[in-house]
């Protein structure tokens, strides 16, 4: 009995001692920094308890840099989903050739990829004030799109170059759902007499619902914690709150360490509580494509 | 039935026209360095620049680096999960989307804090160690793909009977995992590199805050401070990931005419 219950701990042992790298990587390289970040978010810089630096985040600079945050998030993630949809659904039921379909999911695949630096030369070079499209606007249509308010350094321009990756990942991720509807339920809804509208709005949507709004809060999770565009793009001039932590992190701009971590812990609140919710919807969609 | 076509159409057009001028637009940019006429300029000044060369080859070696250090955690820890213990698969693979949940840029903060050079575990201290904690960051960010991949690769083969065949034949735990698991498994592993590949090469919070001269601050600072290089750069980088996504897709074809279990 008790020579069993050594034989049975020792293989428990060696059961949890192979994932133990990966759980010290995890440890280490994961869940430390984070819950120090956390932590510290609530801690005085003389290491007591406080609400003084979340209180600190609603200042109006910091507030004002969230608010730019979210809405270049939310547009371009909604604007994302959007068109992602429409070109998900044209390769999928618009019946076009089918090479069309692998070339969208094979480019897909390398745009949603192609984020960072790199993109934002590209948009530069497209629609910054000497970018191809900016000149044959000016010398072909004769307008002149910086007069009309227009910039690349903007919201707007933000928002634009944002889509370059956001639409990819739509299609991506929304194509094995629409392959998902079944050709019965458009047969038994047509039979019993339904009209195209009334499939779209009573049976397909309310089915997609959950992966197109899950994966709408993916894209807006990405883009919240993208830099490396808006930062090549804009400089720091440009305070979206990743900007605004990367000055923290190079130079305490804020004059204290504390705020950072505050600053730092509602991004993690933010892209967190949009992740959770998309995957709780994935797991509902997941329902009907069994 | 035809105004379906129509906007299917409609809507393939638009894509197209917005994901293919400005890879026209950046290219067209990227010749235009000599003055009235087209030209490689802007290549050739990139190629013969040291410090390309240096962050590129730089890069370079931290992905292999990344790619190596990151297979080797990812597909015992895989591999053991299945085999020992299923009830932690939930837990691990929690883990492996922590990345894409907390930025990467929060991440990087909270190494600077923990890892400083006053620090237990001082990475920060000096350039090596630097390098290290870069390519561990790196490890974290393709954590998701790696992870996902090799795991996909091994769910069409049964581990179990692997590794019991394996066994009654004599082998040893190193001979299971590098002569029986890892070939098994080669395509997600293959998968997991080209896309760990694509992500190292061009990133810029990680390295840039850490101050190394990798690619992707390389990539920065040239935008900042010239003009007919940064789309050459740009057509470059499109280039590699392109390359990445080519092979991926080849190697995932490939894997799918072996026969797969449940």
């Amino acid at each position: 009995m008790s020579a069993n219950r050594a034989i049975d701990l020792k293989k428990t042992a060696i059961d949890w001692l192979g994932i133990t790298p990966f759980l010290l990587f995890a440890v280490m390289f994961l869940v430390a920094p984070t819950l120090y970040l956390v932590t510290g978010a609530f801690l005085n810089p003389a290491g007591e308890f406080t609400f003084e630096n979340i209180g600190g985040l609603f200042t109006d600079k910091i507030v004002a840099s969230y608010w730019i945050s979210i809405k270049i998030s939310l547009a371009s993630s909604i604007g994302g989903a959007l068109i992602g949809f429409w070109l998900a659904w044209a390769v999928v039921l618009g019946g076009l050739p089918s090479w069309i379909r692998s070339s969208l999911l094979t480019f897909s695949g390398v745009a949603s990829n192609f984020a960072g630096v790199p993109l934002a030369f590209a948009f530069l070079a497209t629609l910054g004030r000497t970018g191809l499209v900016t000149m044959i606007l000016r010398d072909w249509f004769g307008i002149n799109l910086y007069a009309t308010g227009f910039n690349l350094l903007s919201f707007i321009g933000l928002t634009i170059t944002y889509m370059y990756f956001q639409i990819p990942l739509m299609v991506l991720i929304i194509t094995p759902a629409l392959d998902g509807l079944k050709k019965e339920w458009r047969e038994a809804a047509e039979i019993l007499g339904a009209t195209n509208r009334q499939y779209w709005t009573k049976v397909a949507l309310p089915i997609l619902f959950p992966s197109i709004l899950g994966t709408t809060l993916l894209l807006f999770a990405n883009a919240f914690g993208a830099i490396a565009t808006a930062y090549s793009l804009t400089g720091s001039t440009f305070n979206i709150v990743p900007i605004q932590l990367y000055a923290q992190i190079r130079g305490d701009v804020l004059h204290n360490p504390n705020l950072g971590y505050a600053l730092a812990l509602g991004m993690i609140v933010i892209t967190g509580i949009s992740n959770l919710i998309y995957i709780w919807l994935r797991m509902r969609a997941e329902r009907w494509q069994k | 039935m035809k105004t379906q076509k129509i906007g299917a159409w409609l809507a393939i057009f638009f894509g197209a026209s917005y994901f293919i001028i400005p890879l026209i637009a950046t290219f067209e940019f990227s010749l235009r360095m000599r003055r009235g006429e087209y030209s490689f300029d802007a290549y050739r000044s990139v190629f013969s620049d040291v410090q390309f060369r240096e962050s590129f080859s730089y890069s370079i070696v931290m992905a292999l680096l990344t790619i190596v250090f990151g297979v080797l955690l990812v597909v015992p820890t895989a591999y053991w999960v299945r085999l020992r213990l299923p009830q932690m698969r939930p837990v691990v693979e929690f883990i492996t989307l922590m990345p894409l949940v907390i930025p990467a840029i929060v991440i990087v903060f909270g190494y600077l804090r923990i890892y400083n050079s006053s620090s237990y575990i001082p990475f920060t201290g000096s350039a090596r160690g630097t390098d290290l904690l870069l390519m561990f960051s790196f490890m974290t960010l393709s954590l998701p793909y790696m992870y996902r991949s090799v795991d996909t690769a091994m769910r069409t083969i049964d581990v179990g009977t692997l590794t019991e065949a394996a066994q009654s034949l004599g082998a040893s735990w190193p001979t299971i995992m590098f002569k029986c698991i890892f070939p098994n498994v080669m395509s997600g592993v293959l998968s997991g590199a080209f896309i760990t590949f694509a992500i190292v090469i061009g990133e810029f919070t990680m390295p840039s805050l850490l101050n190394r001269p990798a690619f992707g601050p390389y990539l920065q600072l040239i935008g900042a401070n010239r003009a007919y290089e940064p789309p050459a750069l740009a057509v470059i980088a499109f280039a590699i990931t392109w390359g990445c996504m080519i092979l991926l897709q080849l190697v995932s074809r490939f894997s799918k005419s072996a026969p797969a279990k449940p």
